[in-house]
């Protein structure tokens, strides 16, 4: 039964995603302006002294930029439960689904479809930029993966905000923080560069284990695999928590 | 300007700074968000110094000058999305049934984003010096960036009040934003010109006008008096507005036909 109503949900949902140029274009091209803008406008950077990454600056950034997208994903499936919220439509499935998780389960799917549509076209551009890719299919396999979690992950986060809030003004609160937590992470050059308060932070920011695993893949030089997939599972278990709190409060508000 | 002019864009503008100073959910994002993205790209981007022909030893003093124009965007918003709900809420009809002056208008309403671009240029100047940038022009270059940064705020302002009375709607002046985001990140905003080494980057970064309003900013913080930066980085602003305001007024005559 659970099955049944997360598949409805997630149908209305990607629905609306493929069929709505405004909720569809701004998820591929979003991700492929960072893209550009970071592999483009930074290449030089892969000149500094210290930086040793084997693949080129491109493939250094498409694993952010592909973890942002995974984040974000999610994020913005946050901004529809809110909507279907402000509209009344997440009412009637709390009337009509006899088992209420199905729904977010459902919009978890649609999360997770809407992110592969966005990395299939921003794979396909970066492999036509001339992307290096060092790492085997087993090892691409697990950078997918990754942002497989991260994407479970920000869609639980963003659930919770938005079953909380009920309303899109909520937004803000879905996005900053993941905005927060992934640019306070070693985004435009490795860890080892960095220093000050940014290091400081970095390293206990659980997005650098992400990170720095995930270009480890594309490198083909396994890199904290164990301790990154340890995180990818234990964040979606939290969040899946705090999630189910907002589904509460939901029920509760009526 | 005739006094009844004058009047009508004193009421105007006393209107919109009141609105933009009782709104701290338009001030503080316009105040934080480019505060956090200097913090962190100066942090993560400090290694960018090393580069031969990298213009100054600080990242901090480069990147100082990218707040300015993130917080002129803001203004495109605020003052667009201002100016939108005047227009869904049928404010702008009463004032359409008014001898209102159609200058009088979009100039009272860019006051707020005078205000607001004061407010930011010396919140972003104060922060940026207090946390160690340098600043080559001295005290009158603070004034010349507050100067600059006004003025583009009010620029981009502009163009912000034409989307607003292009389309009427507020989540289409919101729209616009990763618009604007665009023309910054594709600019020098993160490496000067002449470091940018992708071809098709450099092409696109030289083009937008963006590269120049940052580069006139960067004369004052790093080099001392460039004259000839900072004469481009006013006219371009200048240029704006002028497009934004005639743009604007075109729009508004066929919105108070409209209506």
């Amino acid at each position: 039964m659970t099955r049944r109503i997360a598949l409805a949900v997630a149908w209305r949902s990607i629905h609306n995603f493929l069929t709505n140029p405004a909720f569809m274009v701004p998820a591929i091209v979003f991700p492929l302006f960072f893209f550009v803008a970071f592999a483009g406008g930074l290449s030089a950077i892969a000149n500094t002294p210290g930086f040793d990454f084997p693949n080129g600056y491109t493939a250094f950034q498409f694993v952010f930029v592909l973890l942002q997208s995974a984040a974000f994903g999610g994020v913005f499936t946050g901004f529809g439960i809110a909507r279907d919220f402000e509209t009344g439509f997440a009412r009637r499935y709390l009337l009509a689904a006899s088992n209420r998780s199905g729904i977010v389960a459902g919009y978890a799917l649609a999360a997770l479809v809407r992110a592969l549509v966005t990395w299939t076209v921003l794979t396909t551009v970066a492999l036509l930029a001339g992307m290096d890719v060092g790492g085997s299919g087993v090892d691409l396999f697990g950078l997918y993966g990754l942002a497989v979690f991260v994407n479970l992950a920000a869609t639980l986060w963003a659930a919770g905000v938005a079953m909380r809030v009920r309303s899109i003004q909520g937004g803000p609160l879905m996005q900053f923080p993941t905005f927060l937590v992934l640019f306070l992470a070693p985004v435009y050059v490795p860890l080892s560069l960095l220093s000050g308060w940014i290091h400081a932070v970095a390293s206990v920011n659980p997005v650098t284990v992400l990170l720095e695993a995930g270009r480890g893949f594309i490198s083909g030089e396994a890199t904290q695999v164990a301790l990154a997939f340890a995180l990818a599972v234990v964040l979606p278990v939290l969040f899946a928590l705090w999630a189910r709190g907002g589904l509460k409060r939901a029920e509760a508000a009526g | 300007m005739s006094p009844g002019l004058s009047t009508q864009v004193g009421q105007l503008a006393r209107r919109s700074v009141l609105r933009t100073m009782r709104q701290p959910a338009q001030i503080v994002p316009a105040l934080i968000f480019p505060l956090f993205l200097l913090a962190v790209n100066s942090g993560g981007l400090k290694d960018a110094t090393n580069l031969p022909g990298f213009p100054t030893d600080s990242y901090l003093t480069f990147a100082l000058a990218v707040p300015f124009m993130q917080g002129a965007l803001f203004s495109v918003m605020n003052a667009g999305t201002d100016l939108a709900r005047d227009i869904e809420t049928g404010f702008l009809n009463r004032l359409a049934l008014t001898p209102l002056h159609g200058a009088a208008l979009l100039s009272g309403l860019l006051a707020g984003a005078v205000v607001l671009g004061l407010v930011q240029a010396a919140t972003y100047l104060i922060v940026g010096l207090t946390a160690g940038a340098e600043l080559a022009a001295g005290f009158p270059g603070a004034l010349v960036i507050i100067a600059l940064s006004v003025s583009i705020t009010v620029a981009f302002g502009s163009v912000g009040l034409f989307a607003a009375l292009r389309t009427g709607s507020g989540e289409a002046v919101q729209s616009l934003f990763p618009v604007f985001f665009v023309f910054l990140f594709l600019s020098s905003m993160a490496l000067p010109l002449d470091l940018l080494q992708t071809d098709w980057f450099h092409a696109v970064a030289s083009a937008n006008p963006i590269s120049y309003l940052l580069a006139a900013f960067r004369s004052l913080l790093i080099e001392g008096w460039d004259l000839g930066a900072l004469a481009l980085g006013f006219g371009i602003a200048m240029a704006i507005l002028a497009i934004g305001m005639f743009a604007a007024s075109a729009a508004l005559k066929t919105r108070l036909v409209r209506t």
